[in-house]
């Protein structure tokens, strides 16, 4: 990890790692998406609409990956100050939001015809919509904190570790109350799931994590060369002005 | 009389959106690195 502390040396590994993970992880998610959609079977009970599962559960799962992406680059921030922690953590919000919000509209798609409602306020729903508002606040404090202290204030990565209490309250809200929402059929080391619904799941699922990553290393190339472009220009303005 | 719901419309507006959201979000995330290198790279020359 100290190894990467040197900005010229991540960007030395980012710029193949990057177009690497977004070819992937096209190619996997296509292909998984097309074998769900076209080849897969429909479920015995939900019919057709169980094909939208290739998309709710990887999007809920990169939406929660996303978070602890912001709570993990914080705490190495807060500890470590570890120079790309903080952009790491400003990588992964857009992606982790964007995700979150495609599981919620997914979920809605998805419960309309399954459940009657396009939805409920039980523990699973309200606890993704809560972490879609924690992401909207990240994002304008990290935002407001860059403007105002040049990025050294440490609200944000604070937010995100206290932020990260949600990940788990989603993750166990099927278990600890009654949802409407069905309990996790995938759990370390099982899978309620038929094998024909579970390998293009799995494939869905590596190929958009590796959009995501690709995404976030896009993000962070970003994130560093504007600082660069900044500090650069402001270097210049001071030699200007003597 | 309630009309059976055609599964397939739900289906396709979520794949609307999944797949519009995730190839926005990979198109800007792109752009977005592409116009700041550029930037700093028209910095590093002046």
């Amino acid at each position: 990890m100290h190894g990467l502390a040197n900005p010229a040396r991540f960007l030395r590994i980012a710029r193949w790692l990057m177009p690497l993970c977004m070819g992937g992880g096209f190619v996997l998610a296509c292909g998984a998406l097309g074998w769900g959609l076209f080849f897969g079977p429909a479920e015995r009970l939900q019919g057709e609409t169980v094909r939208i599962v290739y998309l709710h559960v990887p999007a809920a799962w990169l939406g929660m990956a996303g978070w602890m992406g912001i709570a993990a680059a914080s705490f190495t921030e807060l500890v470590w100050r570890h120079p790309l922690a903080g952009i790491a953590a400003r990588a992964c919000a857009v992606p982790g939001a964007v995700f979150t919000a495609v599981c919620l509209v997914t979920g809605s798609l998805w419960g309309r015809p399954a459940w009657g409602t396009w939805w409920v306020w039980d523990g699973r729903l309200t606890s993704m919509l809560v972490l879609l508002f924690l992401y909207f606040g990240w994002i304008a404090l990290s935002q407001a904190s860059e403007v105002s202290e040049g990025g050294q204030n440490r609200a944000p990565a604070i937010f995100g570790l206290v932020g990260a209490v949600n990940i788990p309250i989603i993750h166990y809200s099927v278990i600890w109350w009654n949802s409407q929402h069905q309990a996790p059929s995938i759990t370390v080391g099982k899978s309620a799931m038929a094998g024909a619904f579970l390998w293009p799941l799995m494939l869905a699922m590596l190929g958009f994590t590796l959009l995501f990553a690709g995404c976030v290393l896009a993000r962070m190339r970003a994130i560093l060369a504007n600082q660069q472009a900044e500090a650069r220009l402001r270097r210049k303005a001071l030699s200007d002005a003597w | 009389m309630r009309e059976a719901m055609n599964p397939w419309t739900f289906v396709v507006a979520a794949y609307v959106v999944g797949l519009g959201a995730t190839l926005a979000m990979v198109g800007w995330s792109l752009l977005s690195m592409k116009r700041a290198e550029k930037r700093r790279d028209s910095a590093r020359k002046r």
